[in-house]
C-alpha cells in the first residue's frame, strides 16, 4: 500500500516539477536578469532540495511505473515477487537519484 | 469519497477493563471494539484478560471464552471455526483475517480486535455486508448457458479447463480483501472490490459458461473494474492465500484481448 500511495504522491510531484521546469524555460526566454534570478533560486539549498524531490519523484514514478507495466501483462503478482520488486524499485530510486545528483553537481562543486 | 476523520459519533472512547480471576498465570489481554447502536453511545474499546492456560489457541477461541465466561454482550459472527465459512472475518492486530485461523501466539503484545474496516458497524464486531452481497449478486455468480445440457449427464470439463478455476473457487467471500482495499473504502458504492471481481473472473473463465461477452460488458466501466490500481492489499491480507489482484489483472487482460 505504501508503494501505491508513493506512486500517487510522486505523480503529483512530477506535475508540479513540470511547472517548475516550464518556469525555468520561460525565464530563459525572458532575458538574462530574470533567468539569473531563477537560476540562483534553483541553486540555493532550498532550490536543490526541491530538485532532489523532483528527481526522486521522477525515478520512483519511472521504476514503479515499469513494475505496473509488468502487472498489466500479468506478471509479478505472487507476494514474494511483489515484495522483491518493491524493494528493487526503492533501491533503484535512491541509486538513480543520488547518481544523477552526483553526476550533475560532481563537476561543479 | 475520502474521509480522513471519523464522524463524531464514531470516535472511539476508552472502555472498561475486565480483570481475570486471581491465580491465573498465563494472562493475555484482548482489546475488543465495542459498539451498541441502541445505547446511543460512541464506540469504545473494552479490555478482557484471558487465562490462556484455560483457552484454545486461536483468537476465536478467546472471543468465545470471553462471550461465554466474562461478557455475554460481546457480539461477533462465527460458525465453522475452521476457516471455511468466512463468518469470523475481522481486523486482528491491524490485519483483516479470520479469527478462527489466527493464532493468538502470532500476535505480539495485546490482541487488538476490530470489525472489518470501512463497513457500517451493526454491533461490536459485526459489519454490514449488505452492499457486498448485493454486488456479489450483480455479477451473476452462477453458470449461464444457452445450449441445452447433455441429455444423459452433466456438462463436462477437461482437466485443463477445470484447473483454470483453481485458486478462485476456494474463495469463501469473507470480505477481508475488499475491506482492506483503499479503493473499495472510497468507492464501494460503484467499485466492485477484489472479492467480487475474483468471483467474476471465476465465472468468466469457466469453460461451461456461455455469456462471457455479456459478463465483460457488465464490468467495462470506469468504476466497477478499473478502480483497481494494483494496491495489492487484497492479496496481502487474504486468509485463504488467494490472489484477487491477479484475478483482476486477468480480467483487465481479457478486456484488451477481446478488442484485438
Amino acid at each position: 500500500m505504501a508503494m501505491s500511495i508513493l506512486h500517487r504522491i510522486s505523480g503529483v510531484g512530477l506535475a508540479v516539477g513540470l511547472l517548475l521546469l516550464t518556469w525555468w524555460l520561460v525565464a530563459a526566454a525572458s532575458g538574462a536578469d530574470y533567468f539569473n534570478m531563477v537560476h540562483d533560486i534553483m541553486g540555493s539549498w532550498i532550490g536543490r532540495l526541491i530538485l532532489l524531490g523532483f528527481t526522486g519523484s521522477l525515478f520512483f514514478h519511472l521504476c514503479n511505473g515499469i513494475r505496473h507495466l509488468f502487472w498489466d501483462i500479468g506478471y509479478g503478482f505472487e507476494l514474494d515477487d511483489m515484495r522483491k520488486t518493491g524493494w528493487i524499485v526503492m533501491v533503484a530510486t535512491v541509486v538513480l537519484t543520488l547518481g544523477t545528483f552526483f553526476i550533475g553537481y560532481g563537476g561543479a562543486n | 469519497m475520502v474521509e480522513f476523520n471519523l464522524p463524531a459519533n464514531s470516535r472511539i472512547k476508552g472502555g472498561t477493563t475486565h480483570k481475570a480471576a486471581a491465580g491465573a498465570k498465563n494472562l493475555r489481554s484482548f482489546q475488543v471494539y465495542r459498539y451498541d447502536p441502541d445505547s446511543g453511545e460512541n464506540p469504545r474499546v473494552d479490555t478482557y484478560e484471558v487465562d490462556m492456560d484455560e483457552c484454545g489457541p486461536m483468537v476465536l477461541d478467546a472471543l468465545i471464552k470471553i462471550k461465554n465466561e466474562i461478557d455475554p454482550t460481546v457480539t461477533f459472527r462465527r460458525s465453522c471455526r475452521e476457516g471455511i465459512c468466512g463468518s469470523c472475518a475481522m481486523n486482528i492486530d491491524g490485519t483483516n483475517t479470520l479469527a478462527c485461523t489466527k493464532s493468538c501466539d502470532d500476535v505480539k503484545g495485546d490482541v487488538k480486535i476490530y470489525p472489518l474496516p470501512h463497513l457500517e458497524v451493526i454491533k461490536d464486531l459485526v459489519g454490514d455486508l449488505s452492499n457486498f452481497y448485493a454486488q456479489y449478486a450483480s455479477i451473476k455468480p452462477w453458470l449461464v448457458a444457452q445450449s441445452p445440457a447433455p441429455p444423459d449427464g452433466e456438462r463436462l470439463q477437461s482437466e485443463e479447463e477445470r484447473r483454470l478455476i483453481d485458486g478462485l473457487y476456494e474463495c469463501i467471500l469473507c470480505a477481508c480483501c475488499s475491506t482492506s482495499c483503499p479503493s473499495y473504502w472510497w468507492n464501494s458504492d460503484r467499485y466492485l472490490g477484489p472479492a467480487i471481481l475474483l468471483q467474476a473472473y471465476r465465472w468468466l473463465i469457466d469453460s461451461r459458461d456461455e455469456i462471457q461477452g455479456e459478463r465483460l460488458d457488465q464490468l467495462e466501466d470506469p468504476f466497477r473494474l478499473y478502480r483497481c490500481h494494483t494496491i495489492m492489499n487484497c492479496t496481502n491480507t487474504c486468509p485463504k492465500s488467494l490472489n484477487p489482484a491477479k484475478a483482476i489483472a486477468e480480467i483487465k487482460k481479457m478486456m484488451v484481448q477481446r478488442q484485438v
